[in-house]
């Protein structure tokens, strides 16, 4: 019975699912307006137009401008490079340093390395990713480079935490216990057997910790302890439009606009994701 | 005039048919066993007469039970039926009580959801119905959790809970498949008192012939989700007509044919084993203690012999198990595999270990899902220090699949095109790839439908005659054990009560434990 | 119970220890002299002596960060260098402005997110369920600020039913002063009620497909009665891991949000402490955060014990 399932194939399967569908797009969307904006901009980000400044969408601006009359469509194509670029370098120290310790931990399971190394995620999570960007900017100052660091600081034991209990799931398993008594090590089936088996579930929770990431930066910048000027970032185009929201509405509205697109695209992708991995929903019980 | 009446009954879900042409009877105190390999439906059956069905689920027919055309009432009515008129016992004791709140709350609950009583009535109730269950107030309060009882406990609480109102009916979907086999003949012999008492109906759904043919009345088989064959217990054996039953009963009682080809030449020597665990810390600065799972064990396996390890969950043979394959140090003694030690300072000896391998129970567990056949039956390879390649790799592969009768084609597939038969045959071929001696079967086909047993069964046996294979087989199944093994050792809280040749220990068993063993597992007629 | 609460105690009591080494640390691998980081280029090196004493800079590491946990202790936190202050005074009047935040926040969160996850569960796949799953996806998506900016528009600027920022202060009613906080806690609970209610349904909606609820449903429990007796209760554990969660991003999260809304709380104390480079005041608000913090924690792991009785059995 479940084999109906099992056998219609992967795309096929991720064609079906509408929050993959959608979540592909909207990412797709803004990662091209990234890439796009290294090679064109409708206007450039970095002159003072003051003549053409707080006008609102109109069709040679269709976003409008801000208080210097750069062109908000250019300003965000270009953020997105910022939030995108935080994002993943963030999530990609969150892997790096998270899934291998997360593997060892539950390798060596009830010993006193797996106690210090998942005692020390919690201590990590008791420093929310503000908090930890907070010191880390009171230290070295506020730039994109530090609120990169400090959300990968905090994605680490995100990872750590969802790979050990991922992996401990599957020691239990007979087919670890074979490739034990194939006198396979433990380093050896962490990465042959364990890792591949956690994969979707880190590409799922990527996907969320990516969007995660972006909301992040954007509430730093926002409050100028991410990117500084002149990189645009849309949590400053926010912070800067604040004073002016009573008559310059649209000024806040695109930024924030495209930082819910976003996340939300994002989310709707892990969530896709997720029901085209679960195997609970595969087994089409 | 019958309790329970299923007359042309179908049912589809989400539009796959899984009944078809469904007739059966109950009588007020008659016990009827519905007995099916799984995916015959007879599951679903049960569930249809209490119309618990998955959501998109569709019956058509007659379903009557005292009265009461099933599929016509209204949910709010099917509500008060439920656990009123029937009750229903489940196959997972384990899961199938709410970890959270007392086995008290538990079962006054049925009466309260059913009666208006006070609380405190409710609990006495509770009180009478645990009593009846056999599990007295001293030991069981009713302010005890599930966690603090054992699987027969626990079901024991189920019962209760589905006897406390004194139904007409009681269904039971394999309520003893996850039970021991001493905890599972007091089970039986607790339902069938409570329906002798009562005057209950009982509708018994199981997998297993022999637990029907100790108990019920009247028996129906079935298929593929259709009826094959119905008829009382006490003849059906004899007068089965469909091919169907007739295959069935004769896998349930298959003994694979083979020759006794033990030797003079001991493979394996375990002297003075022991293996110890910490538990954890009581007290702060307490020490830990420490619990004894193996307690010092000896035995010889010669070559080309064929010993059965029976024992109940928790007696210690799996943890005696790892021991021999050397994936844990033992704390005492030694473990010899042609005179060399298993375990050499603080790893296997991997010269030892390439001469042993072993078949696991879980057919759907053993493999990793994203390596295809081939990259999981060469898996052992790892074990020698020059693995064949190429050509030589293929060859090795086509025979291994070959002798356990698959296709050589078979290693580009994924496990998951496997039936569970299949993939125990793919785990018994990646045993015998680096061509081993010894092959330690722990539980190996404990999880199959009876058919596909008996021609595992025969498969090893044909492999051991070919091979020269010597076999460890650790099951809890006496029938099987005795089908399969020269010599047998009985386990028990960590040590060997009774060991000897197979058909002298089951014939004529010495120690208490063995002899209770025996009486407890149910048994088809002889003469079948 | 004791014995799982002693050993709860004790493992809040070694995270507090490491967090305040971790801190302390932290601001003393600045790279030179604290004391003329906080100056800036042109002290003078009188003042620069003074600072450092005050700071007590001159002793050992050891005894540095002994003075320091040990102030702490004794409810002493510390002069601001900036606002020539004492910190705990400091922290104690912002305090009342952040604490209360959060709590509002959480209390709406709660509120909002387990009816509306409950009810999504019931009724899974039909519309409610739709419609909470579409709203949540949007509630999570959305950044608290900017959410909070487009309230100011809308409720302080368009309509006036609020002020659009600014705190009044307890002692001018308390009516008022929950009023001027409406607005900043609605914004923090959007999304942490759609987090929250997220989680709710498919907490219950794994306990619903559980044996035990089968069980139930066997003894003639409708499916109502089923959810409310025993999937809820069960359901509850990772929902209280998140509510317990939810409220350390609620105090940081109300550090960005106290600037959206210009309210006096530990937020715009740590910016400013930070623009005016006042590492006594940062290093002792970000100590006191993760206290909250673990604090929460403990709490919630006290509540797990009180929902499942196999958590008091055991040590």
């Amino acid at each position: 019975m479940s084999t109906a399932v099992t056998e219609r194939s992967l795309g096929a399967q991720m064609l079906r699912n509408r929050n993959l569908l959608i979540g592909g797009a909207l990412t797709f969307v803004f990662a091209a307006a990234a890439l796009i904006s290294f090679v064109w901009v409708p206007y450039a980000v970095d002159g003072v137009d003051i003549a053409n400044k707080i006008k609102p969408p109109s069709a040679a601006h269709p976003l409008g401008t801000d208080h210097f009359g750069r062109d908000i469509l250019s300003m965000i194509m270009v953020g997105a490079r910022t939030s995108i670029a935080v994002a993943i370098v963030a999530v990609g120290i969150g892997m790096l340093f998270g899934v291998p310790l997360g593997l060892w931990a539950a390798a060596r399971k009830g010993t006193l390395l797996d106690e210090v190394i998942m005692r020390g995620n919690d201590l990590v999570f008791a420093f929310p990713s503000l908090l930890i960007a907070i010191m880390i900017t009171a230290i070295f100052g506020p730039s994109a480079v530090n609120a990169i660091i400090a959300i990968g600081i905090f994605n680490i034991p995100v990872f750590a935490r969802l790979t050990r209990s991922g992996a401990l799931a599957l020691w239990q398993r007979d087919f670890i216990l074979a490739a034990r008594v194939a006198g396979k090590g433990s380093a050896r089936i962490s990465f042959e057997h364990i890792l591949p088996n956690v994969a979707n579930l880190l590409i799922v929770q990527g996907t969320i910790q990516f969007s995660l990431g972006i909301l992040a930066e954007a509430g730093l910048s926002y409050v100028g302890l991410g990117a500084q000027p002149p990189i645009p970032s849309w949590g400053r185009m926010l912070a800067e439009s604040q004073t002016m929201i009573s008559f310059a509405p649209h000024m806040a509205l695109f930024p924030g606009l495209a930082i819910l697109l976003t996340v939300l695209g994002l989310n709707l992708m892990g969530d896709g994701l997720r029901d085209i991995f679960d195997p609970k929903l595969r087994r089409g019980r | 005039m019958s309790l329970l009446e299923i007359s042309n009954l179908d049912l589809d879900i989400h539009g796959a048919p899984i009944l078809r042409d469904v007739s059966l009877s109950v009588a007020p105190g008659q016990i009827v066993g519905v007995i099916g390999e799984s995916g015959s439906g007879k599951s679903m059956t049960a569930f249809t007469v209490l119309q618990l069905l998955p959501e998109g689920a569709q019956a058509r027919g007659q379903v009557t039970l005292n009265g009461h055309d099933m599929l016509s009432l209204s949910e709010a009515q099917l509500c008060r039926l439920r656990g009123n008129e029937v009750g229903m016992v489940f196959q997972e004791p384990m899961t199938a009580l709410n970890p959270i709140r007392t086995i008290g709350e538990q079962v006054a609950e049925t009466i309260l959801i059913h009666e208006q009583v006070s609380k405190s009535e409710a609990m006495a109730r509770a009180r009478e119905a645990l009593n009846r269950v056999e599990l007295p107030a001293d030991r069981f309060p009713l302010s005890r959790y599930p966690y603090e009882l054992s699987g027969g406990q626990r079901q024991r609480v189920v019962i209760a809970m589905a006897i406390a109102l004194r139904p007409k009916l009681l269904i039971a979907d394999e309520p003893t498949t996850a039970l021991d086999v001493t905890t599972q003949a007091q089970i039986l012999a607790l339902l069938t008192r409570l329906v002798r008492e009562d005057g209950m109906g009982m509708l018994m759904i199981t997998h297993d012939l022999a637990v029907m043919a100790d108990m019920a009345d009247d028996i129906v088989i079935m298929q593929k989700g259709r009826v094959v064959e119905t008829g009382p217990a006490a003849t059906l054996f004899e007068t089965m007509q469909h091919p169907y039953s007739k295959a069935l009963l004769a896998a349930s009682t298959h003994a694979p044919d083979r020759e006794d080809g033990t030797t003079e030449q001991p493979l394996l020597t375990v002297r003075n084993v022991v293996r110890a665990y910490a538990l954890p810390r009581k007290t702060l600065f307490g020490a830990p203690g420490q619990v004894q799972a193996v307690k010092g064990v000896s035995f010889d396996l010669k070559r080309g012999e064929s010993l059965g390890l029976v024992g109940e969950s928790g007696c210690g043979k799996s943890t005696l198990t790892r021991a021999i394959l050397g994936l844990e140090q033992v704390q005492g003694g030694e473990i010899l595999f042609d005179g060399q030690p298993v375990f050499t300072g603080h790893a296997a000896n991997r010269a030892v270990r390439r001469r042993m391998q072993v078949v696991f129970q879980d057919p759907y567990g053993s493999f990793n899902p994203r390596h295809k056949v081939a990259r999981l039956v060469t898996e052992p390879f790892h074990l020698l220090d020059a693995p064949p390649t190429g050509a030589a790799r293929d060859a090795a592969i086509a025979e291994a699949l070959t002798s356990v009768g698959l296709a050589p084609e078979d290693q580009h597939k994924y496990i998951h095109e496997f039936s569970g038969g299949q993939r125990q045959r793919i785990a018994i071929a990646r045993a015998l790839i680096i061509k081993p001696d010894l092959i330690i079967l722990d539980e190996a086909v404990s999880a199959l439908d009876v058919q596909v047993r008996a021609q595992i069964l025969d498969l090893l046996a044909d492999l051991s005659k070919r091979f020269g294979l010597t076999y460890l087989f650790i099951s809890h199944d006496l029938s099987v054990v005795r089908a399969i093994t020269d010599r047998v050792l009985v386990m028990k809280s960590g040590e060997f009560v009774e060991r000897g040749p197979t058909a002298q220990v089951f014939d004529a068993p010495q120690h208490a434990y063995t002899k209770a063993l025996i009486a407890a597992a149910p048994r088809l007629p002889e003469e079948a | 119970m004791l014995r799982y609460t002693l050993s709860r105690l004790l493992s809040l009591g070694v995270s507090l220890a490491v967090a305040s080494v971790v801190i302390f640390l932290a601001i003393e691998v600045l790279p030179g002299d604290p004391a003329a980081y906080m100056l800036g280029l042109n002290a003078q090196p009188d003042t620069l002596a003074a600072l450092r004493d005050e700071l007590g800079l001159n002793g050992t590491l050891w005894e540095r960060y002994a003075d320091w946990v040990g102030g702490m202790l004794r409810g002493d936190f510390g002069t601001s260098y900036t606002y020539r202050s004492s910190v705990s005074e400091m922290i104690g009047e912002r305090l009342w402005v952040s604490l209360p935040l959060a709590l509002y926040a959480l209390t709406l969160s709660t509120v909002i997110a387990f009816p509306a996850g409950i009810w999504a569960a019931a009724r899974r796949g039909k519309a409610a369920d739709v419609t909470v799953m579409g709203v949540t996806q949007l509630g999570v998506a959305i950044p608290n600020f900017w959410f909070a900016m487009l309230m100011v528009l809308v409720f302080a600027i368009n309509l006036r039913w609020f002020s659009a920022g600014g705190f009044p202060g307890w002692d001018k009613g308390v009516w008022l002063s929950l009023k001027a906080l409406t607005l900043p806690a609605v914004a923090l609970a959007l999304p942490q009620a759609s987090i929250l209610a997220r989680v709710m349904r498919s907490a219950l909606l794994d306990t619903l497909s559980e044996d035990f609820i089968r069980t139930a449903r066997a003894k003639g429990l409708t499916k109502g009665q089923a959810l409310r007796r025993h999937a809820l209760r069960n359901a509850l554990i990772p929902v209280l891991t998140i509510i317990g969660m939810q409220f350390s991003f609620l105090m940081a999260g109300g550090i960005i949000i106290e600037n959206v809304f210009f309210l006096p709380g530990l937020g715009r104390m740590i910016f400013q402490a930070i623009s005016a480079r006042d590492l006594i005041v940062v290093e002792s608000v970000v100590m006191l955060l993760v206290f909250a913090v673990v604090l929460v924690n403990f709490m919630v792991e006290l509540a797990y014990a009180l929902v499942d009785p196999r958590l008091r059995a055991r040590a």
